[in-house]
């Protein structure tokens, strides 16, 4: 067994607005001198430390866990897990 | 007849809601924790507003997965009236009681301030006295109150006649204005907007009529004579 940190990452679908970054794209960094970037999305990031067999085993439990307790909500969000080894 | 308030850690318009059913319409209320079960012999149940759990994750998504929630679905089922009112509104949702989602209001504030629906569904257990398209006057106290469906699950709600309520002008950019939908039978409503706050001429400066008429349809749904 070893103990792996995995990163949650749960953000808007495309296509769902997300004021939040919109503001701070808009009213922050394009107000600067920052002219190249083109698009912030906010996101929620959830981090988890986890005893596991292995790296795959920690991963599927997590999105396992975020499946059955709806820690994202399918119809607006999507996850992206990343997995550490500590 | 009796109504469950269900209360859970965070709850704070449960008061609210229990003096208007007791003190007002004179009817037979319990506070409910949501750690324990209903009991059989509950004819409505009433899931109130405030900020379960903080509103931490999301709002209402941990609510939802207390153990009462069991007993409210097989209410639900057993075609039992179910109205939750804001928060109360977000556990429907995030349970899978009611179809959809409540997204941050647009404007990412909160917003307390009176609004205008339009009554769209006049055959459900809380708006059986309004007639077809009615506009009333009624608050709402929400930071999570962007309702939000998918392009297919609309034409669903659509089809059936899920849209109970909506906004009469854009409020807080919810899918084609809506306040308040109910499940395919109908006897599960879930409104943001606030009616328990609205039904004493005292506290309402505008017209107290239209939210005493979702208790009142309740009555009328229940054949209690007021």
């Amino acid at each position: 067994m070893a103990t792996f940190q995995v990163h949650v990452t749960i953000e808007n679908k495309p296509g769902i607005s997300d004021p939040e970054g919109e503001t701070i794209l808009n009213d922050l960094v394009l107000k600067g001198t920052h002219k190249t970037v083109s698009k912030i999305k906010t996101a929620k990031m959830l981090k988890f430390t986890i005893i596991e067999n292995d790296k795959q085993t920690a991963q599927s439990k997590v999105q396992e866990i975020c499946d059955d307790l709806r820690i994202y909500n399918p119809m607006v969000s999507v996850v992206t897990i990343d997995v550490f080894e500590n | 007849m009796k109504v469950g308030v269900v209360v859970f850690p965070g709850s704070n318009c449960d008061r609210d809601m229990y003096h208007v059913l007791t003190d007002v319409f004179h009817l037979d209320a319990e506070y409910y924790w949501h750690e324990k079960g209903l009991p059989e012999n509950i004819d409505a149940v009433i899931l109130p507003g405030g900020f379960s759990y903080g509103d931490r994750l999301r709002a209402g998504v941990i609510a939802a997965h207390s153990p009462i929630i069991k007993d409210v679905q097989k209410m639900a089922e057993k075609g039992i009236p179910v109205l939750g009112v804001c928060n109360g509104f977000q556990i429907l949702v995030e349970s899978g009681l009611l179809p959809g989602v409540l997204l941050k209001n647009e404007s990412l504030n909160f917003m307390c301030e009176w609004t205008n629906l339009i009554v769209e569904n006049n055959k459900t257990p809380f708006t059986n006295q309004f007639k077809l398209n009615e506009k009333i006057p009624i608050p709402i106290a929400n930071g999570e109150g962007r309702y939000y469906v998918d392009d297919d699950t609309m034409k669903e709600l659509k089809k059936k006649n899920q849209i109970v309520f909506r906004y009469s002008e854009v409020v807080n950019g919810s899918s084609n204005r809506i306040a308040g939908v109910c499940n395919e039978d109908g006897n599960v409503v879930g409104m943001m907007p606030h009616p328990e706050r609205a039904v004493e001429s005292e506290i309402n400066p505008i017209d107290n009529k239209p939210s005493s008429l979702i208790f009142e349809s309740l009555l009328t749904k229940m054949g209690v004579n007021k």
